[in-house]
């Protein structure tokens, strides 16, 4: 629980996440019923077509203040975020920490 | 009501001013989220200009249209129902906003939806649930035994269906004419279905996803809902066609076609898939589903019995692929660039935490988790690349049917009618999904384009509707069979009584479903 919370940065707030996950999973499980010897996956259903490209133009862009009128913190052209490479607390401290919020 | 607006009937801000003044007096069915007054009047002020000087853009010049609020809008709060979003103002259009904008279409607001468009009866966004207009009929009111007055009245009310529950209530109740939805299970047409409205979902690759915060990239496409299939034509042909700025848009060039007059079925094959005969379809659904089959088979078409063997596993297939996209696709909200943020700022982590903890409900949180179990290496090849093996096997259920000869499939769109809302949500979100997604979900597995009908009234006097699948890129041939089976069983109005007490003229322009 406490990797998959670190890996979605998303909790399970309660029990009930837990067992809502619990029934995802038994839910999924029938998929094992089905044979899929020799199948390939598939990504899209577009797989038979080739996917466009176009010549490296720059064609659109600079709305920088446009883009930056959404974010709530910022220095310039910069969105400002909180410092990094710290983990986050144990999963029994966690829910204490972001109590605040 | 476009030949009205030609021909001076009526004019562009005369149209747009009743349409929102039907949107207020109709607020109690909560089917926008954000109602564009200014910018609508203003664009139908520059349509009647046009008008005026005898150059209307097209069909589309004038006409009131809706848009689900997951579809970016330039300069307009864009919230897909959740606190994430609550406040965000895009910065630019999404493709089909844009083209309907270029055609002259007023847009009056922006529906509502479930979070982030995860639900099937628009139950679960955070400006609450949408209130399917026919719970306000008279054909639902006659049947439902009243011996009640009018507190019952309140939780007697039924669900508009969803995701786009908010878009199909919207066409439903006359505030526009035609609402774009999005469907990835049968978004669409599940709310088509309940609502009693058209809802059309394009083959995937035929209309552009730019601007349509994703859900599941290789599913979703951007839906149609009108009051009648030739409107659906109409606005297919205004959106559908490649676009540079979505890669996932096939290249060949889209012709955009009108519907004849008098469509002939009788050299089509038909196939009623067997499957489609799921636990829990109601019996008033299975009788029209034979009828529909009958009347096809009258006309001159043969309609066989078909078998598409994985249809039960889709469910499961798209529970996985789903939720595995979604963990994906959810990953860009972080609080930094845009939406919603949390005040929260030990470390980078930790906001991103608090930022989601906040800003997704139950529903999205829970989806996201398990995606990202699905997507664990230890149980990638398990879940997953299973699940993406048995959706080729769904596929190619599907080509063979098609490939034997069948032209397009016949079959149930829902389960049941709109359930009481109060019912509805004594089963939580994954469960009502699994259940109402059945029938719908298939086409999306397989990219294929389908159709909700609307068919006839059930015993509760609420709308029920029937589904053609048709061939990838074939929609002409779907919207033809569509507008048959539309002219065959003359799908009653709905008789909204607080409708009724507005000027007559309103009606008069309101009640002709079709523009073109």
């Amino acid at each position: 629980l406490d990797h998959l919370e670190r890996l979605a940065l998303v909790d399970f707030r309660d029990s009930e996440g837990v067992e809502r996950l619990q029934k995802a999973i038994q839910f999924a499980d029938q998929l094992h019923e089905v044979n899929t010897d020799g199948v390939e996956p598939m990504d899209s259903v577009l797989e038979d077509r080739c996917l466009y490209l176009r010549d490296d133009d720059v064609t659109e862009g600079n709305c920088t203040k446009e883009l930056m009128k959404n974010a709530r913190e910022k220095v310039e052209e910069y969105f400002v975020a909180p410092p990094g490479n710290i983990p986050l607390p144990k999963l029994e401290e966690r829910d204490t920490s972001l109590e605040g919020s | 009501v476009s030949a009205a607006l030609r021909e001076g009937q009526t004019t562009p801000t005369e149209l747009c001013q009743k349409c929102l003044a039907l949107i207020k007096s109709t607020k109690f069915l909560n089917a926008y989220i954000t109602v564009t007054e200014e910018t609508a009047l203003k664009q139908a002020e520059e349509s009647e200009e046009r008008f005026r000087r005898g150059q209307p853009l097209g069909v589309l010049d004038g006409i009131p249209v809706a848009v689900k609020d997951n579809f970016s809008t330039a300069g307009i709060e864009t919230t897909c129902a959740s606190n994430m979003l609550k406040g965000y103002i895009s910065p630019y259009n999404a493709t089909v906003v844009q083209k309907l904008l270029d055609q002259g279409a007023v847009l009056v607001g922006k529906t509502n939806l479930d979070e982030f468009a995860m639900g099937s009866g628009s139950t679960d966004g955070v400006f609450g649930p949408v209130r399917n207009p026919w719970s306000y009929s008279r054909q639902y009111k006659e049947k439902s035994a009243s011996k009640s007055h009018s507190e019952d009245e309140e939780s007697k009310w039924v669900i508009a269906g969803g995701s786009s529950g908010g878009s199909a209530a919207a066409v439903s109740s006359f505030t526009c004419f035609a609402a774009l939805g999005s469907d990835t299970g049968g978004s669409t047409r599940n709310p088509a279905a309940h609502c009693g409205v058209v809802g059309l979902k394009p083959t995937y690759g035929l209309i552009s996803r730019h601007g349509l915060i994703p859900l599941v990239n290789s599913m979703d496409v951007p839906g149609i809902l009108t009051r009648c299939v030739d409107d659906a034509a109409v606005v297919l042909g205004s959106l559908a066609g490649h676009d540079p700025k979505d890669s996932t848009t096939i290249q060949d060039k889209f012709k955009p076609f009108e519907l004849p007059n008098l469509p002939d079925v009788s050299k089509l094959s038909i196939g009623i898939p067997k499957e489609y005969h799921a636990p829990g379809l109601s019996s008033e659904i299975l009788a029209l589903w034979s009828k529909a089959a009958d009347l096809l088979k009258n006309a001159g078409a043969k309609v066989i019995e078909v078998s598409l063997p994985h249809t039960r596993y889709s469910i499961v297939c798209y529970h996985v692929l789903c939720t595995a996209e979604v963990a994906s696709n959810m990953a860009r909200f972080d609080g930094l660039e845009y939406g919603h943020r949390s005040d929260t700022s030990k470390s980078t982590e930790s906001m991103y935490a608090a930022t989601r903890r906040e800003g997704f409900n139950a529903v999205v949180r829970g989806r996201i988790l398990s995606g990202n179990y699905f997507l664990l290496k230890q149980n990638y090849e398990q879940y997953f690349v299973k699940a993406q093996q048995v959706r080729r096997l769904i596929a190619n259920d599907f080509r063979k049917v098609f490939g034997s000869g069948v032209d397009l499939l016949l079959t149930p769109t829902t389960l049941t009618d709109a359930a009481p809302y109060t019912e509805f949500i004594k089963e939580d979100n994954r469960t009502r999904s699994a259940q109402d997604d059945i029938l719908t979900q298939a086409a999306n597995m397989a990219g294929l384009p389908a159709i909700n009908v609307p068919a006839a009234l059930s015993e509760r006097g609420l709308p029920v509707g029937l589904q053609f699948i048709g061939r990838s890129f074939q929609e002409k041939q779907l919207l033809t069979v569509a507008k048959w089976f539309e002219k065959q069983v003359e799908f009653p109005m709905i008789q909204l009584e607080e409708m009724m007490r507005h000027d007559h003229g309103v009606l008069q322009h309101q009640k002709s479903a079709s523009f073109s």
